[in-house]
């Protein structure tokens, strides 16, 4: 949960970004992934699979307890179906962990796109606007900024408790100001640019210069750091169901397993692993998907330096 | 020019700190509800609960509360917890030295590493051992803390028996009961700090690489073991210490879980019990230190950047 350090960075390279996209760039290189990036690109395709599909091929509901046959080993049981064993209370892990991704990864897509629907609107319409509406929403949106995340959401959940409703939208909230501050930045550069001016002196409108100007170019470099948000809402949604604060049982949730089967881990079960596994696999691909691509754009650093 | 703004970082600062407390206070005595006919219930008449209002005081405009509760706070009085009635500076005095020698530890033991580490991948870009340091440090900051500590249980605790999966204290252990008790939360807590601050370090370095006077450097035939010690780490002080201060700052996330999944009594597990019962009023205290901490080591971080740029320290 380290990521507001990289904002100002972010801005610089999302501004690398917009200019490669203007007429007078030069022409693009294809892209193409690492085989690291292709791997990555399998292992979240495979989630995404997995949200649309999971319950149905699960062989057990979520929910379905099996006895008190609590910490099975895997492929234990009557029939030898429970593939990575049973939880701590004897529910199956293995469909847990399908129906869980709905939870988990459902759960931050939604928050993360909620972000960048209120994070761009503002954004766009601060850097367009400009003046005292500007103004206003950058303070609070500083002001917000300039907390730890994970405290906000402690604060937001100890007032109004914990839902579904109530963790997508603090979730969306909070990370709308980093998408604000990066659209703001991208629209107030856009919006000196000499293409604009001409649209201006055309005396087209304001909504017409957003929609025709200022969207399609600030667009592919947003869409870059949509990856990198959604890790970090991942992170902060499974850290708060780890805490027994996110989502709530009997529903699964990849972050709330870990923390419910922890106490298995000394009679040597890996219900607890296997869960952190998935979480783990799922943000690792996509900030390697986003690394590689940002390699390629000329926005990493590393590439950049050496 | 730089004392003005150093002066103008720490307005900045006290301008947030206010904005926070008004945010923790607004959240956390909003919704709840009339807490008087919360304590009073089936019990309540008219005349009761006005009785019962005044004397808390949530008759009075929120804007009086809320003043109140700042003045209250600035003196030191914190109020009193709902769960056992304890005053909350007395549960709070009993937790901070537990968070605060955990983060000390913590800093000792992560900041020579990951500069060494950093400066180390700085100096050999590109190479096997390098690229190996970036994916590991990637992969450690995309995985969320509790993973990281869950397999290190596994591992240190399950699997080779050498320390306890927990880490409470009873106050009366010897010096290795204790060390051995703390291990696991600071290796955790290391591991975290550190990946960020590798990678935070050798970005630092990489930036300075690419100014003019290290191509110059380059150019005359300079050794690279002699430009990064000589050229560039002067250059990187700044930032490195801007480094340090931001990722002690994030430390603070990082201790609510790993206190949480270790069960050490410090700070952040008082703040998650009381988030777990809805004791507001010791939300709103630990909340409230915890920001402050983080608000003004983020101010330290900018401080620090600004006092290392050689053009901002001599007006012209």
């Amino acid at each position: 949960m380290v990521e507001e350090n990289t904002s100002k960075e972010e801005e610089v390279i999302a501004k690398l970004d917009a200019f490669a996209e203007l007429p007078d760039a030069p022409p693009k290189r294809r892209m193409k992934l690492t085989w690291v990036g292709k791997l990555s690109v399998a292992v979240v395709v495979f989630w995404l699979v997995i949200i649309a599909i999971g319950p149905s091929i699960a062989p057990f509901h979520e929910m379905e307890m099996e006895g008190d046959d609590s910490f099975l080993d895997a492929y234990s049981g009557e029939y030898g179906t429970f593939y990575l064993g049973t939880d701590y209370i004897g529910r199956d892990t293995f469909s847990r962990i399908l129906f869980g991704a709905r939870n988990t990864i459902g759960i931050s897509l939604l928050a993360t796109l909620l972000a960048y629907l209120m994070g761009i609107t503002l954004g766009i319409l601060a850097a367009v606007k400009g003046g005292w509406i500007d103004m206003g929403i950058s303070r609070v949106n500083d002001a917000i900024l300039a907390l730890p995340t994970i405290m906000l959401g402690l604060i937001v959940i100890a007032a109004f408790g914990s839902s579904i409703p109530i963790l997508i939208g603090t979730a969306a909230v909070i990370y709308a100001t980093s998408v604000f501050r990066i659209a703001r930045a991208l629209g107030q550069d856009i919006m000196v640019q000499d293409f604009v001016e001409v649209a201006q002196a055309r005396g087209e409108g304001v909504w017409w210069i957003i929609k025709s100007e200022v969207l399609p170019n600030a667009a592919m470099p947003l869409a870059t750091d949509f990856g990198l948000r959604l890790v970090f809402v991942v992170l902060f949604i499974s850290s708060l169901s780890f805490l027994g604060l996110g989502v709530q049982p009997p529903a699964s949730d990849w972050g709330s397993m870990v923390r419910e089967n922890l106490a298995g881990l000394t009679y040597g079960s890996y219900a607890a692993i296997w869960p952190a596994i998935a979480i783990a696999s799922f943000t690792i691909a996509v900030n390697l998907i986003v690394d590689d691509i940002s390699a390629k754009s000329g926005g990493s650093l590393a590439k950049k330096m050496v | 020019m730089m004392k003005q703004m150093v002066l103008q970082r720490i307005a900045i600062g006290f301008v947030t700190l206010m904005v926070v407390s008004v945010i923790v206070f607004v959240m956390t005595s909003w919704l709840p509800g009339d807490v008087a006919s919360i304590i009073l219930g089936q019990a309540a008449t008219p005349e009761t609960l006005a009785a019962l209002r005044a004397q808390l005081g949530t008759d009075q405009p929120l804007i009086y509360q809320y003043f109140g509760w700042l003045s209250n706070m600035a003196t030191g009085d914190l109020g009193i917890s709902k769960a056992g009635g304890a005053t909350i500076s007395s549960l709070i005095e009993s937790r901070i030295g537990n968070t605060m020698v955990m983060a000390g530890l913590v800093a000792l033991i992560s900041i020579p590493i990951s500069i060494s580490l950093g400066l180390w991948a700085a100096m050999h870009p590109g190479t096997w051992l390098d690229r190996l340091v970036t994916f590991c440090t990637l992969s450690l900051i995309s995985v969320p803390e509790f993973f990281i500590a869950t397999i290190l249980v596994l591992i240190l605790a399950v699997e080779l028996h050498w320390l306890p999966s927990t880490a409470y204290l009873t106050g009366d252990e010897s010096f290795l009961e204790l060390l051995k008790a703390v291990a696991m939360p600071l290796i955790t807590l290391v591991i975290v700090v550190s990946a960020q601050m590798i990678r935070m370090t050798r970005a630092g370095i990489l930036n300075v690489m690419s100014s003019p006077y290290i191509e110059m450097a380059i150019l005359k035939g300079v050794p690279r073991r002699r430009i990064i010690l000589r050229h560039a780490f002067f250059n990187a002080i700044g930032p490195i210490v801007n480094v340090i201060a931001l990722n002690l700052a994030y430390l603070v996330s990082g201790v609510v879980i790993v206190e949480t999944i270790f069960a050490y009594p410090g700070m952040a597990k008082l703040m998650i019990d009381a988030v777990q019962t809805r004791d507001l009023p010791l939300v709103q205290a630990t909340a409230m230190i915890f920001c402050a901490v983080y608000v003004v080591l983020i101010i330290l971080a900018d401080v620090a950047s600004i006092l290392s740029n050689p053009r901002l320290r001599q007006p012209k």
